[in-house]
């Protein structure tokens, strides 16, 4: 299983990245998309959105079953990856780099307590 | 690889979408080997089946012909659906799902009683489904001796829309056979393709489009009961008794907004109903579901799905939504 060195994680499969303006952005991890098989059908926030840390935030959706995805960190959603609505196949083929949306984080939300790569593949690979 | 009706079995071999498209449009292979086939045997075979089936095997004359039926209980609730063959005039086959398989056998050894006919499960059978618009070519291809007649029945069936057949062997030669069905470039396909085909085609799921609380005519089935004549079948009398309270129809999820799924309310004009087999359809790329609607409701209007809070708006439709590569509606 695929987990770069570079990104943090959460418990719940998302990945995040910081950009280099700040904003973090989002996915979901190559396990997740594994064992959600082919995705079909996304729901994305609206930018402009405030989250919580931990609130559902978007749905990923495959032939399967439909998961919630959680804002990693508190924050308000600056874009959204409209583009990979019109094929969230590329979820399956490109976890990270198929990110669905971009976080401008609060004050005081800190990456670093996210997990890292070793402590993510530890839980769950 | 899951869990189904006691069996472990792959719900792809790498891609459920591309195995599903392979199907649509040149060939793939399931293996249903989890099916039981049942042969009934003997002098009264024929009386026995036109008494147990609400379907009429009296239609089956020609050896190797295949007539689909519900198997139902006095009260007209389905106990399952199944393919009826003909092999010989003293003897039929029947191919019932895994899950109901031992209920089934239970089920036909009372109905037997003194009956001249012989129950005789056939675990020593596999089954693979050859199917798509190149399933027979490249059937013939991978399987000359067998497509001649030879050492297997060859069945016209399937589960998915598309020309194909039905292959039942001795267990020991299936993994040969499927081998080299691969090697003609026929692709394997599993559960997952299997369901969204047959939900494209409009085929029921027995347990989720249809159980024992649901009639024939409550989930589109109707055309499978020969009532002609005065043949005496096991749930005639009720069924004739019964007033259908819903019909079984199509939804195709318009505007997008997410994927139905079974036990999604639904709101029509003329009632509320409920979706019963739900998924993405791979050909049309959009949802569709199988849905029990009030009888009122009709194709062309429109229905509201409840889908995680949403209520989404959708089109009704008659099944099947696709059929031979061709979107129906």
């Amino acid at each position: 299983m695929n987990v770069p060195e570079t990104l943090r994680y959460t418990a719940t499969h998302e990945w995040v990245r910081k950009e280099a303006d700040g904003t973090l952005s989002v996915g979901i991890t190559d396990h997740a998309q594994d064992a959600l098989g082919e995705l079909v059908f996304l729901e994305l926030p609206e930018p402009g959105r405030k989250l919580a840390a931990g609130e559902a935030c978007a749905v990923v959706e495959s032939v399967k079953a439909a998961s919630d995805v959680y804002a990693p960190l508190a924050g308000e959603v600056v874009a959204s990856n409209a583009a990979l609505k019109e094929e969230p196949g590329q979820l399956n083929k490109d976890p990270y780099g198929a990110w669905l949306f971009r976080l401008k984080p609060a004050e005081g939300a800190d990456l670093a307590k996210l997990l890292d790569a070793a402590a993510y593949r530890k839980r769950f690979t | 690889m899951i869990e189904f009706a006691g069996w472990e079995m792959p719900l792809h071999y790498g891609s459920q979408i591309d195995e599903h498209h392979a199907v649509r449009r040149d060939a793939g292979v399931f293996d249903t080997s989890h099916m039981l086939a049942l042969d009934v045997e003997g002098a009264g075979a024929r009386a026995f089946l036109r008494h147990a089936l609400a379907n009429d095997v009296a239609r089956l004359q020609r050896p190797g012909s295949a007539l689909y039926s519900c198997l139902l209980a006095e009260d007209g609730g389905i106990l399952d659906d199944l393919m009826a063959y003909l092999l010989d005039e003293a003897r039929f086959r029947l191919v019932v799902n895994a899950a109901t398989a031992l209920p089934d056998l239970a089920w036909l050894e009372r109905l037997q009683g003194a009956a001249a006919v012989e129950l005789r499960p056939r675990r020593d059978l596999a089954m693979l489904a050859v199917q798509g618009p190149r399933a027979r070519d490249k059937f013939r291809a991978a399987l000359p001796e067998l497509a001649s007649g030879a050492g297997a029945f060859v069945a016209p069936t399937g589960y998915t829309g598309e020309d194909g057949l039905e292959l039942l062997l001795p267990a020991g030669q299936a993994p040969q056979a499927w081998q080299r069905l691969l090697a003609a470039g026929v692709r394997p396909c599993g559960l997952g393709a299997r369901d969204t085909l047959r939900l494209e085609a409009g085929l029921n799921l027995y347990g989720q489009d249809m159980d024992a609380g649901v009639t024939p005519f409550e989930c589109g089935l109707a055309w499978t009961v020969a009532l002609e004549g005065a043949r005496d079948f096991v749930g005639r009398r009720a069924l004739l008794g019964r007033h259908a309270r819903f019909q079984r129809l199509g939804l195709v999820l318009e505007s997008g907004g997410g994927v139905l799924r079974s036990h999604c309310p639904v709101r029509s004009a003329h009632g509320e109903g409920v979706v019963t087999s739900g998924s993405f359809s791979p050909t049309m790329q959009k949802s569709i579901a199988l849905a029990r609607l009030p009888g009122a409701a009709g194709p062309c209007e429109r229905a509201q799905v409840e889908l995680r809070g949403k209520r989404l708006d959708a089109r009704i439709v008659k099944p099947p939504f696709v059929r031979r590569g061709k979107v129906l509606v």
